[in-house]
């Protein structure tokens, strides 16, 4: 049970603060030229941005909630259940952003999911230990 | 052409800053204290590993990188295809920490792979 919150924690949280980081950069808009000056002005609309610092707080949950669950569940088990977020973020980004998804991003994001649940059911230690 | 950079910089400077900080966790050691006390002082001895603060440095420039990356992108676009993380990890690892990937990895990475080249071709 309490791996499954904390997994649920990992499965949004994640996602909700890469979702809040993309509305705040929305609204930020992005550089014209790249020069120093441009990127400066970014840079300074981006540390006063309420949304920013809502998606890196989402974030840091996402971050301490994977570190919890990886002090006592099985790497292999929690690396495959995370890989649920990358379908997660494009329902946010369809439903709260209002982003268009392509039937072919879906078909990418399923086949990304497969091959995080493979490389996450290998051994999690490749080396001998010491 | 500006995304697939911001793409290289956060797969490259996002999995070698994590490679980093793994290089540093192994020099720092296992923790088996988890009392508030002993996991400051954990993290005292870790910053004090040059590896922590070069890993620090790169995921800076990575998580800088993904907003530039999402400020020109949406976001159903961009987090997908830095799934590619796996396959720059996976390299890395073996090459930078020596560690032995196996064949079932190495298809997982090569599903990865495919799935990022489809969430590529799907931008508009």
């Amino acid at each position: 049970m309490k791996t499954s919150i904390f997994i649920l924690f990992i499965v949004l949280f994640a996602p909700l603060g890469n979702v809040l980081l993309s509305k705040g950069m929305k609204r930020i808009g992005s550089a014209k030229n790249w020069v120093p000056s441009d990127i400066f002005h970014i840079l300074l609309k981006i540390v006063t941005s309420g949304y920013i610092w809502l998606g890196i707080a989402c974030l840091l949950i996402f971050f301490v909630a994977y570190m919890l669950v990886l002090t006592w569940a099985d790497y292999s088990y929690v690396q495959p259940a995370s890989s649920f977020s990358y379908a997660v973020v494009a329902m946010l980004g369809y439903f709260l952003l209002g982003e268009a998804v392509p039937p072919l991003r879906w078909m990418g994001i399923f086949v990304i999911c497969v091959g995080v649940f493979i490389v996450g059911h290998t051994h999690p230690r490749t080396t001998e230990r010491a | 052409m500006l995304e697939f950079l911001f793409l290289f910089i956060i797969v490259t400077a996002g999995t070698g800053g994590e490679l980093c900080v793994s290089r540093a966790m192994k020099v720092v050691g296992e923790v088996h204290d988890f009392r508030p006390a002993a996991l400051v002082r954990f993290v005292f001895r870790a910053m004090r590993v040059g590896w922590m603060w070069l890993g620090i440095a790169m995921m800076t420039l990575a998580f800088f990188s993904l907003l530039a990356m999402l400020s020109i992108e949406n976001v159903s676009f961009v987090v997908p295809v830095t799934a590619l993380s796996y396959a720059a990890g996976a390299f890395g690892a073996m090459l930078f920490l020596h560690e032995r990937i196996s064949s079932q990895r190495w298809l997982g990475v090569l599903i990865v792979c495919i799935g990022v080249t489809l969430v590529w071709l799907s931008r508009r």
